[in-house]
Formats: structure tokens, sequence, C-alpha cells
């Protein structure tokens, strides 16, 4: 079980109708609707320029929407419950000369937390995560890594009950995109609701519930990952020794030889209308010689391709590509 | 709906912007060149008092009151009318003796501008005013009794030389210098402030911490902190600056003399002075923090910078040039030009001793302090999210797939 299943309240925690955002000539969202519910784990998935921090920002009423409204606890301006809500921007940023404690202070008391609560929580949090040699050090004094942890920690101290991130993994290592993984996992466990913008389909695919897929400024699907999934029927593939015969008239007519490796041949097709059982007795009988058969399900790469179009795809695996390089 | 428990109110969290920039800038080397800058501002603010009061004298020379006999004083205005042209000699003015005023009285008479007084006889002239004033026309005095008494040929007279502590032209030559000398400093301290608020807010947008403060709190919460962040540091440099000037003064009153007063007095001028800083700090600071928030690096800063520089300039050409002449058209626009008004003023407090003129102007200022910060916060607001490498425009590379 690789994804937050646990059920999450009915009740929004964001909600969004035709936002729409224009910055002179360019449209960078076009008519956005998002309900986010609470206690989920909600990604925001296309490729860089799609919209989505745009968007985010939105939401959180960095910037106001040119049309549409937003809501956030039910809440229009977003700013009135800074206190529920903790965001780490992509653009990660904190000031050099701070202390690490001080820096997670602050963060906390711009949400409403006194500064010495934040010191001592921001002290606990670091020992908590493994960076207790590092709470008096200044932020222009640690790794990249570490001075992003801090900020991430910072985005929590205060306790928040939705949670943004903006690109969490952008930038982290495999290691640190692992705990970032197990963090926001918890975070859902304990009610939180995290929602976070991501070009990299396999942390949403991984971690969220519902997510929206949004290209050129526009979310075509908005919904749960298994609904997106299941908009590609699922595929049967079977591997046979033999490559013809009688049991071939069993397949459907647009099942696909798809290659040979080692021993046998492997075919793809749709799950045929008579069910799957049918289908098995006549390659028995006609001596398919079946080595291995299963159903796959569509990923939800397939169903970006099907839902944003092949561009957008390719936009989206250049950039997670390029994450890597 | 609104459940005011869950935000910051605005002033709590332009109190936790200002906490953070306060501490910052006071623990930063930026701050120790503050507190020193006052050496370089106080010899340029001396220079230009200087230069100051040699204007207004040039402007409104003092005059030598000529209080002899009648026909004695004919006899000096005639000696006076041959010798001015060859050398240059102070303007006269004659005073009759039933004026039953002595030298003391002319000196401090506000409306006539007399730097020293000739009394007694040609024979035996008495020459009384400050010592420098004094000092520097015996000469002239001794020639021109001497020219008056028989022309060429006759020896100089002796001059009893008799010194007072004060005229009304060395108390304006004092206060026209404190004036000018406070327009510098308000000026040059303006620039400092404007200029670290402005690097402040641009090293903040490369440090990508503005869009955490702008998820956080509104914008205008953060336009209210820093600019009253930099206006509290500046109260501390004050103060210090302050403390350390009052311990000189007390400390080396016998040798530095009698310091000359300001019109208003020392106590309500430094108020005056204070308050007319923050003023002037706070109609051009929230210039400069709107310029910041529209420009995404310093080169564009610098760019978008210069018009308010230019007219930080001309306001301070313009306070400077109108204070030799108050009451004139060209200082009543200053006191009244909302940017200018906390430098004319200050130089009015320099000079004049009238109150309820700062009452008025202080109102005056506050109005539009209120007005540039507002639109300053609302502008911030509008744009400090929309440019930079943060800003939305230009990122979208692909289109919706089409329906």
């Amino acid at each position: 079980m690789s994804r937050n299943d646990d059920h999450y309240n009915t009740s929004l925690a964001i909600e969004a109708h035709g936002l729409v955002k224009r910055f002179d000539d360019t449209l960078a969202v076009d008519g956005v609707d998002i309900s986010v519910p609470e206690g989920a784990i909600y990604g925001i998935l296309g490729p860089n320029g799609a919209g989505k921090t745009t968007t985010l920002r939105m939401l959180l009423g960095i910037i106001d929407p040119d049309k549409g409204v937003r809501r956030v606890f039910g809440h229009d301006r977003p700013h009135e419950i800074a206190k529920w809500i903790g965001y780490l921007p992509e653009e990660r940023g904190l000031y050099p000369a701070m202390k690490c404690d001080e820096a997670i202070a602050f963060m906390g008391a711009l949400r409403g937390l006194p500064l010495d609560v934040g010191r001592q929580r921001g002290r606990e949090l670091m020992e908590n995560h493994g960076l207790s040699h590092a709470i008096d050090r200044q932020i222009r004094q640690l790794s990249k890594g570490m001075a992003q942890t801090v900020q991430l920690l910072g985005t929590l101290v205060h306790h928040p009950r939705l949670v943004v991130f903006d690109e969490p993994f952008s930038g982290l290592d495999a290691i640190n995109q692992g705990k970032l993984e197990v963090m926001i996992r918890d975070l859902a466990k304990q009610g939180t609701t995290v929602i976070f913008s991501t070009h990299v389909i396999h942390h949403a695919e991984r971690l969220c519930n519902d997510v929206a897929i949004i290209a050129g400024g526009r979310v075509p699907y908005a919904g749960s990952v298994d609904a997106a999934r299941d908009r590609i029927p699922a595929q049967v593939r079977l591997e046979t020794r033999n490559e013809a015969g009688e049991w071939r008239a069993a397949l459907p007519a647009d099942a696909r030889h798809d290659r040979k490796e080692g021993g046998g041949h492997f075919w793809y097709f749709p799950i045929p209308d008579g069910g799957i059982e049918a289908l098995l007795k006549r390659l028995i009988n006609g001596d398919a010689g079946i080595l291995s058969l299963s159903i796959e399900r569509a990923g939800l790469h397939d169903a970006f391709v099907e839902i944003a179009g092949e561009a957008a795809a390719r936009a989206l695996d250049e950039d997670a590509a390029g994450d890597i390089l | 709906m609104t459940d005011t428990a869950s935000r910051l109110p605005l002033w709590r969290a332009a109190f936790v912007v200002a906490r953070r920039d306060f501490k910052a800038i006071l623990f930063s080397k930026a701050f120790l060149f503050f507190l020193l800058g006052p050496i370089f501002f106080g010899a340029i603010s001396i220079v230009a008092g200087t230069l100051g009061a040699k204007a207004a004298e040039n402007n409104n020379p003092p005059r030598l009151a000529v209080m002899l006999d009648e026909a004695e004083s004919a006899a000096f205005e005639a000696a006076h009318a041959r010798l001015d042209d060859a050398i240059g000699l102070p303007q006269i003015e004659l005073v009759a003796r039933d004026e039953a005023l002595d030298a003391q009285g002319l000196l401090a008479d506000t409306s006539r501008n007399f730097g020293a007084v000739l009394s007694g006889s040609l024979s035996e002239p008495k020459l009384s005013g400050t010592q420098d004033r004094i000092a520097r026309w015996e000469g002239e005095v001794a020639l021109l009794s001497a020219e008056a008494s028989g022309g060429t040929g006759t020896p100089l007279p002796s001059i009893a030389l008799e010194p007072v502590q004060s005229s009304v032209a060395k108390t304006r030559s004092a206060q026209t210098a404190t004036a000018t000398g406070a327009i510098t400093l308000l000026f040059l301290l303006t620039m400092l402030l404007a200029g670290m608020v402005l690097s402040n807010l641009v090293e903040e947008k490369a440090n990508k911490i503005i869009e955490i403060l702008a998820a956080a709190i509104p914008m205008d919460a953060v336009f209210y902190g820093k600019i009253f962040a930099m206006l509290g540091v500046s109260f501390v440099g004050i103060a210090v600056w302050g403390s350390i000037a009052g311990a000189i003064l007390a400390l080396g009153s016998a040798a530095i003399g009698p310091v000359p007063v300001p019109a208003v007095g020392w106590p309500l001028f430094i108020a005056l002075f204070v308050i007319y800083f923050a003023m002037a700090y706070l109609l051009i600071g929230s210039v400069f923090l709107t310029i910041g928030s529209m420009a995404p690096t310093v080169r564009d800063v610098q760019t978008l910078s210069m018009p308010a520089t230019f007219l930080q300039l001309g306001v301070f050409f313009l306070a400077t040039y109108s204070l030799s002449d108050p009451g004139s058209a060209t200082e009543l626009f200053a006191v009244g030009f909302p940017v200018s008004s906390p430098y004319a003023m200050v130089a009015r407090a320099a000079q004049d001793p009238a109150i309820w003129t700062h009452v008025l102007a202080l109102a005056w200022q506050a109005l539009w302090v209120a007005i540039f910060v507002k639109t300053g916060a609302t502008l911030f607001r509008r744009k400090v999210m929309k440019s930079g490498p943060s800003g939305g425009a230009g990122k979208k590379r692909f289109g919706a797939k089409p329906a």
C-alpha cells in the first residue's frame, strides 16, 4: 500500500471555481476548478509553466484571481486563516544571517505563534530530524539540503491544518525525497490536509488520493487518482510459447503482438467482452502454451497522456528528466 | 464567518516583520557604517552651514550703525560714499542719537540687522559689537573716521572696542548656519535610510523570502513593518549621536563657547528635527519601497529610483535656496509642497520663533505621510509578487489539449 488510503473528512479544505489570472498578455490560469477534501493528500500535476504555482498563489491569497472564487476552509480571504496554513514555496528562501531555531520561530511568528514557543518547537523539530548539531548555526552555514529541511520545519512549526507545498521534491536527493514522502503521509495521518504541486508523476501516483491535472492554465481533470487511471481500460498482458494456432481466434481483433522475448511471445489487448475465464479456456484448448497472463491497470502517466495530451506529457517527462540531470 | 483568532492583526503582523528587520539591521555591519555616517555628514553639514551663513550674509549683510552727532554722521556718510567704490566697506545706516537706544539695544533690534554700532566721536570713536565683528571692522571704521575728520594725512584714530556677547546679525548668521546644517543632515539621513530600506527589500526578493511573507501576512503589513523598522533603526542612531553630541557639549562647553540658540530654542528644535526627519523619511521611504517592489534586480532599482533621487535632490536645493528668504513665495512653496515641507520647516524652526506654523505644517505633512504610505502599500501589494523570477508571466509553454 503506497498511498494514503485512509478515508478523509468529506468537508472541503479548498474550493475554487473558475479561477482566472492574466499577467500582461499572458493568460497564466484559465478557469481552474479545484476541490480538496479535508485530510486528503492532493496533487497538482503538470509540466513547468502549466499554471501550478499561479494557482497555488491564488489559493493562498498571495495574489488575487482576476475572476473566479476561492475558499480555504470556507474563507474567501486566506490571510484571515493564516494560522491554519503552512506554505513551502518553490523558490526556497531564508534569511542567511538567522540561526536555524530563530528562522523556524520567525516563520511560526508570521503565522501567529509566539516567538519563544516557536523557538522551543524549532529546537525540538530539529532534534527529531537529526539536525540538533545545527540548531545554533546560521542559515548561511548550512548545506542546501539542510536549509531546505529547516524551511520545511518552519512551514510546519505552528501545526497547520493545511500544508501547501510547491514542487517540494525539487532539488532534493533520493534519500530526502523519501523522507519527505514519509513526512507527508504522517501529516495526512494526523488529519492535516496536504496539497502539493509536482511535475513528477510517480510522486503524485504514490502519495495522492486526488489530483488535478493542469496544462496550459486549465484543469482538464480533477478527481481521484483511481478514477483517472480507470479512464483507460485495463490491458491483458499474455505471454505464450506458441506464436500461431487455433487459439489466435480467441484473441480480440485489436490484440497487439508486442514482442518476442526469451521463449515467449507478448500480446496486449483489452479485456474481451466474454471475460477472462472464457478466454482462458479457449487459449488452453487451443494449445497456446500460456506462460503468463496478467491484467495490467493503466498508470497515472497513461492517464495524463490521455487527459492532457501528448505534448504536455512529453513536457512533463522532460521536466522530470531535467530534475534527474 | 471571519475567525479573528486565526490571523494576526495587521499591526501585529507588521510588528513581526519590523522586529526581525530592526534586529537584523541593528546587528549588521551596515548599521556600524550608519553610526559612523554622521562624522561625514557632520563635516558636510558644517561646510554647508558655513556656506549657507555666508550666502545669507551676502544676501542680507549686517550693517554698521553710525550713532554720532549730526555733523559727524554726515561727514562719516560722505567719507563712506567716497571710499566705498575703492575698497569694500560694510554698509552703514545713520542712527539719530534721539532714538534713545544704546548700542546693546540697537544690536538686539531684530528688525534692523546691525553687526556693530559706532558711537562716541570721530576723534574718539567707540565700536560696539561681537568680538569677531568689531575685530573685522576696526580697520575700516578707523579709516572712515580719519577720512571723515580731515581726509588724506589725518592720523588714524584709536578705536575703543566694546565687545558684546551677541548681535542680531550674528544670531541670524548662526541660525542660518543651523538651518542649512539641519537641512543637509535631514537630506543625507533620509537618503541613506531610503537607500537602506530599498537594498533590504531587494535582498529579500533575491533571497526568495518575500513569497513566504506574502503567503502568511498581508503585504500592507510587510510594507509597514519594513518602513517602521528602518525608522526605529534611525531613532537608535539619532539617540546615539545625540548622546555623543550632548556629552561633547557638556564636557567641552568651555572650549566651544556659547552655542547660538535656534529661534525656537534647542529642546524644541531637536524635537522638531526628529519629527520632521520622521516625516521626510516616511514620505521618501514609502516612494523608495514602492520602487523596490517593482524592481527585480539591483540594476532595475537603480534605474527606477533615479527619478526619486532627483526629486529628493531638487527638494534639498529648493529648501536650501528658500531658507535665506523666509516668507517669500519660494519659501512658502517649499513649506507647502509635501516632500520639501519637512526640510523647509526645519529651517524655519532655526530662524523663526513662531510655533503655530509647525503645528499646521505637521498636520499637513501627517496627511501626506498617510497618503504616501497608504498608496505605497497598495502599489507594493499589487506589484511585489508580479516582478522578478517568481513572477508568473513568461513561463507558459503549452496550450491545453484541444477538446
